[in-house]
């Protein structure tokens, strides 16, 4: 089962560029249309179940707005807790 | 010390080395090649820095990254390789770390000669690069002088983290005479609070002349005039010769106000009351002395070898109390002194008139000289 | 999302960036660049005794975006400045970092020579095919036929000649240690590009000699593209006209 994650933008940073969009192979990302930055962009957002917290968006953003999370994997967690 | 028989260029570098210069970035060009020469041995002798730089753009930018660190770095150069140096000049000037630069100057304008003159006046005291900074400008008339001008120019230049440019004649960095040198410094490494050297144990530091925002960089322009200001108060230097009884005063800078002093003493022993101001910092200069001086002359005369440069600044000085008269030799010609002399018994026996245009009259006089 | 299994944090912004917003348009890859550079600098405990060189271009404001001690240089002239720095603090690390109107025109001197001299310093240059602070006007890595705002019918080879690949003329001088060059137009590429970026740190402080990374980069706004669209250019017309490689490794 793949690991789960999870991300965060922060909108101070992002610009709402895309570039994590196309770069997510899970394509759970998209720009939120109802919304502005305080600099006037519409920023990303995880708008689907999915995310795998693979980090490829946080590689490819220009402006290190991501911050990734992901569930430790069951047999890590378990050499973890041993 | 005992004074020895020394090259002015190799004298300043070993008096700024003695003065504790850690680093020496340049280029050749006649007549300053020597420094260049003496440096690159005698710096990796005592362990410090000196590279050859692929131009004179290339040695300022290296000079002000080193300055940038709070090292004591200085470079050298002649008339065209200062002018290439004038866009780093001005970087450092509005980055406000220190600068101590030589100019050994020659003719010109364009490539000219390599023959001695005083043509960069302008250049150097008024105009030089963009913006608004001025420098300091030291301008020795010997050997001895350039050396202990060394030690002043670091001092002034980290004292008021400014510009100080050594301004010499070509005859000057070529010529022998005896000197003394002064005796070795240690290298003092302090590490002033605004320098650029990694940031550990501390916060990080930015050194840059960008401000973008005009309310910004307008208190920097501000901030370096009131700098200028304290400069100006305190750091006029000039030397005077039998002024005190004198109806005729010359004046000029390094070799045209040696070789005028050898005239004022000529005319003395013939009972000419002519006396010589020789202005030692032509930036800041000596107005208030002149202007002061202009009041018991019944005349002055500036010389210069150039066309005319420092003139206007002692007209200024003048202020209209007395008439000022100009003689100059051009394109790296040196003036002997019975040409002074002469120019002397002329406004001695002829008062000029206070409507006179001193360049005009004197352009006239040279068709005259050479018929 | 809430989760009752261990979690670990698997990235997040690099302590050598900064806090400041940077003004680098939407998608623009010198957002990316200095990302790596900030993460290697972390990564290799340089922050406090790393000095860098900003120079002139869309990236003059890079010292607002490092937390390590900077300075400014004047166009062209930051391998000049960067030599003076690293021969009187020979263990600090120095980087410029420049665009192509910086090092390739302007600045071409300063950079042959730094290289060789084999300054033990370290370059990153980043290549987006034109000038971009000063709205896209031609630069020495202009492709033929690209249109600029300098070279509105195309760049002409006949009269403006060809572009310079930088890479391959450092890499011949004997005093450059580690030459590369990579793209930043995806995951894969973008991740070799970091490993090439901690060699060319990882050779200054060996003392091997000059290095550079060369990045092929987006320039969005001047191409007239979407970022994604400019991606697409660098991969597509850059790529080939600037091939990715190691030009010059230590041996």
């Amino acid at each position: 089962m793949p690991v789960r994650g999870w991300i965060e933008i922060d909108e101070r940073y992002c610009k709402g560029c895309e570039l994590c969009l196309n770069a997510c192979p899970q394509s759970v990302l998209s720009l939120d249309m109802d919304r502005l930055t305080p600099k006037g962009y519409h920023p990303a957002q995880l708008s689907a179940d999915g995310c795998t917290g693979c980090a490829i968006c946080a590689i490819v953003c220009p402006e290190a707005a991501i911050t990734v999370y992901r569930e430790v994997s069951t047999r890590r967690a378990r050499s973890i807790a041993a | 010390m005992t004074r020895q028989l020394l090259k002015g260029n190799e004298a300043l570098a070993e008096a700024a080395i003695r003065a504790g210069v850690e680093a020496y970035f340049g280029y050749p060009i006649t007549p300053q090649t020597e420094v260049l020469e003496y440096f690159s041995k005698r710096m990796p002798e005592l362990g410090r820095t000196f590279l050859q730089a692929e131009s004179e753009v290339a040695a300022i930018n290296m000079v002000y990254g080193a300055a940038c660190t709070g090292t004591r770095v200085m470079s050298s150069s002649s008339s065209p390789g200062v002018s290439l140096m004038m866009e780093g000049i001005s970087y450092i000037a509005g980055t406000e770390v220190p600068l101590v630069l030589v100019d050994v100057m020659r003719g010109g304008p364009g490539l000219g000669n390599i023959a001695p003159s005083q043509g960069d006046y302008n250049q150097i005291v008024h105009g030089g690069g963009h913006g608004d900074y001025k420098p300091i400008v030291l301008a020795p008339a010997s050997v001895q002088e350039t050396i202990d001008f060394m030690d002043l120019a670091f001092d002034l230049a980290e004292k008021y983290r400014a510009i100080v440019v050594v301004l010499m004649d070509g005859n000057i960095g070529q010529m022998m005479e005896p000197a003394e040198l002064p005796p070795m410094r240690p290298v003092v490494r302090s590490e002033p609070d605004w320098a650029v050297t990694g940031a550990k144990g501390r916060e990080r530091r930015i050194l840059s002349s960008i401000y973008i925002q005009p309310e910004e960089e307008e208190i920097v322009n501000i901030r370096l005039l009131k700098r200028w200001n304290q400069i100006e108060a305190n750091e006029v230097r000039f030397k005077e010769y039998f002024v005190d009884d004198a109806e005729l005063l010359v004046v000029g800078f390094g070799t045209a106000g040696r070789i005028s002093l050898s005239a004022v003493r000529a005319a003395r022993e013939e009972g000419i009351r002519v006396g010589l101001l020789r202005p030692i910092t032509l930036s800041p200069y000596p107005y208030a002395r002149i202007r002061a001086l202009a009041g018991q002359m019944k005349g002055m005369l500036v010389v210069e070898m150039n066309s005319g440069q420092m003139l206007d600044d002692v007209i200024r000085a003048a202020s209209g109390r007395v008439p000022v008269e100009f003689y100059g030799r051009l394109g790296g010609m040196v003036p002997f002194p019975d040409e002074v002399l002469e120019e002397i018994h002329r406004m001695a026996a002829q008062p000029a008139s206070p409507n006179g245009n001193p360049r005009e009259s004197w352009m006239k006089r040279l068709a005259i000289i050479e018929g | 999302m809430t989760t009752n299994a261990p979690t670990e944090l698997v990235y997040q912004r690099p302590e050598s960036f900064t806090e400041t917003v940077t003004h680098y348009c939407p998608g623009c890859t010198h957002g990316v660049a200095h990302r790596l550079v900030a993460e290697v600098l972390d990564e290799m405990a340089l922050r406090e005794r790393t000095i860098g060189v900003a120079s002139v271009g869309c990236s003059v404001f890079a010292y607002n975006y490092f937390s390590c001690d900077f300075v400014e240089a004047a166009h062209g002239r930051a391998p000049a400045m960067a030599t003076g720095i690293k021969r009187v603090l020979p263990d600090r690390v120095v980087f410029t970092y420049q665009g192509d109107g910086d090092l390739a025109s302007i600045g071409m001197a300063e950079i042959v020579h730094a290289a060789g001299r084999g300054e033990n310093i370290t370059v990153i240059f980043i290549n987006n095919a034109n000038y971009g602070m000063t709205g896209g006007q031609m630069a020495p890595t202009t492709l033929p036929g690209q249109k600029t705002t300098s070279s509105p019918y195309g760049r002409d080879v006949e009269q403006m000649g060809f572009p310079i690949r930088m890479a391959e003329l450092l890499a011949t001088l004997d005093g450059a240690g580690y030459i590369a060059r990579r793209s930043l137009h995806d995951p894969k590429n973008i991740r070799q590009a970091k490993k090439a970026i901690r060699l060319a740190f990882e050779a200054q402080v060996r003392g091997s000699g000059f290095s550079m990374v060369e990045l092929l980069s987006t320039c969005p706004t001047n191409w007239g593209m979407t970022p994604v669209e400019a991606l697409r250019w660098v991969e597509e017309r850059m790529i080939p006209a600037f091939p990715l490689g190691d030009y010059k490794t230590m041996e």
